[in-house]
């Protein structure tokens, strides 16, 4: 029904576009092979936010990133926000689409946060209706990304792993691997970040995450890990990245860094090493 | 979610039940990660949307005041670009800020200049389209970023002293203010009472003629029409069939 081939972002560095870095990114790209947006800061009607993105878009391949879909969210999807996200996803025809496994809307509230839900029979029946819904609005394969999470449901019956292979099985959508996200909620959970990427359905992969978090620590001193975006990617991030390639080989990787927003060239040089670790995993 | 929802919002209620640190501890600092995201998030989005008002207040006292808000007036919509048409309502009665009356029509400015930014592009027309012969009963379209913001307190000039390095201190009274977008960037201008009403009827689609009879008998209408046309605010000149 829709085309199941890998997404056309190259298996190159990208970034998570920032406008101050507009001049620099034209100027001096280095690694950085394709750029992701917030599907959400793009739905004006005009203005210099989307004649910068049209700008762009005829330089680099664009991932559309959408972080306000509520698709993990117990209410029917926001048709009003569907169709702002399929006029975006017409006008620009990304190479990619991706949301989370993740609710950020309930009531007619949004919370601009991506939220956790339970993985359970009921929960992977209704997220699995919810892709469907957003892949055939928008008439293309998304890419669904793993949530970085702080705590667990009692309700919860199904593996994070397996819930996501059986929503790639049940919808032919595509994932988006999050590296630092699998890092933060294993280490949350007290588990191995390791196994997590073993049990990864990695052929349905089409694109790689890298970010940086902060640490905390919990009521009982465990550590506590928050996906803050806005660090550096730590050593032991880039070595999980480096486990994961061996199992994915090269992927579309991003460097996403949305807070406390470094000089281009600080974004460049984690783009180049995330490419330096691209050439490596080249058969 | 029906109570995990309501307890991101509410500091008062009890952390929603079932949920654990994964190994049978208690989830409550893990729970207040996502309170905290919440209302941090959406308090940025307040200070990126209200820079003078955050400027006016400061730091502090913004931060504190938008969390009361954002608590009170959540978003509906995940586009945040279109968040906080409340917060001048909010602070008309806002009681710690009862002794800045102007605080909510600066927040109007500013609500008007973000609409302005994102509103549609549109092609001006040439300088010399007003020389139509029937322009008394013409409809003159406005370009969608056209925005108008009256108040009894100088808005501009603490607009200008609160974003221009060299502005002179605000002072004087009511001001209103033209927002217009000639290129990228919204352009906040004050204009005459009269020069208001005739862009007010322009942009309530009255003809032309109308339009002035609206404005009244002080419009300095060379100096309007002049100031539309340098801004590219006018798109198009539409006379009936």
């Amino acid at each position: 029904m829709f085309d199941t081939s890998p997404p056309s972002l190259p298996a190159a560095p990208g970034v998570g576009y920032k406008p101050q870095h507009y001049s620099d990114i034209l100027a001096d790209p280095g690694a950085v092979g394709w750029l992701e947006v917030h599907a959400e800061n793009y739905m004006g009607d005009g203005g210099r936010p989307l004649a910068q993105l049209r700008a762009l878009a005829d330089r680099f391949a664009i991932s559309v990133h959408g972080v306000g879909l509520s698709i993990g969210g117990e209410d029917p999807l926001d048709r009003a926000h569907l169709d702002r996200l399929k006029r975006l996803v017409d006008w620009l025809t990304p190479a990619s689409f991706s949301e989370h496994l993740a609710w950020s809307s309930h009531g007619g509230t949004f919370f601009n946060d991506l939220l956790p839900l339970p993985y359970t029979e009921a929960t992977l029946a209704r997220v699995a209706d919810h892709i469907a819904e957003v892949q055939d609005a928008l008439g293309r394969r998304m890419l669904l990304e793993n949530p970085a999470t702080y705590l667990d449901f009692d309700e919860t019956t199904l593996a994070e792993t397996d819930f996501l292979a059986e929503l790639v099985h049940r919808t032919g959508c595509g994932l988006l691997l999050d590296v630092n996200n699998v890092f933060v909620a294993c280490t949350n959970r007290g588990e191995r970040p390791e196994a997590y990427i073993d049990a990864f359905p990695v052929e349905a992969v089409g694109e790689i995450h890298l970010g940086g978090h902060d640490a905390q620590v919990d009521d009982r001193g465990a550590p506590l890990l928050i996906d803050s975006h806005g660090a550096e990617v730590v050593d032991p991030v880039w070595q999980l990245y480096a486990h994961t390639l061996a199992r994915t080989g090269p992927m579309p990787t991003l460097i996403e860094w949305d807070n406390d927003v470094p000089a281009w060239p600080v974004l460049a040089a984690e783009a180049a090493r995330a490419n330096a670790m691209l050439a490596e995993a080249r058969p | 979610m029906s109570d995990f929802a309501p307890a991101l919002l509410d500091p008062t209620l009890a952390i929603p039940p079932g949920l654990s640190d994964a190994r049978g501890g208690p989830a409550d600092r893990r729970f207040a990660v996502y309170r905290n995201n919440v209302v941090v998030s959406l308090t940025d989005a307040m200070a990126t949307g209200f820079p003078v008002i955050l400027k006016l207040v400061g730091d502090e006292f913004f931060r504190a005041m938008a969390g009361v808000f954002v608590r009170a007036h959540p978003p509906d919509s995940p586009v945040l670009a279109r968040y906080g048409a409340a917060f001048p309502g909010f602070l008309e009665t806002f009681e710690p800020v009862a002794q800045l009356p102007y605080l909510a029509d600066v927040a109007r400015l500013e609500l008007a200049m973000r609409a302005a930014y994102h509103a549609a592009d549109a092609a001006p027309v040439a300088p010399d389209a007003l020389a139509h012969p029937r322009l008394m009963e013409a409809r003159l379209r406005l370009a969608p970023a056209t925005r108008v913001v009256a108040s009894p307190y100088p808005i501009h000039a603490i607009w200008r002293a609160n974003t221009e390095a060299d502005a002179p201190p605000a002072q004087g009274g009511a001001e209103t203010v033209l927002v217009t977008r000639p290129d990228w960037d919204p352009w906040p201008r004050p204009i005459a009472p009269a020069a208001a009403r005739l862009i007010l009827a322009l942009l309530a689609d009255l003809p032309f003629a109308a339009a002035l009879e609206a404005a009244g008998d002080d419009i300095d209408l060379a100096a309007t029409l002049t100031l539309l046309l340098d801004t590219k605010s006018i798109i198009a000149i539409e006379v009936p069939e």
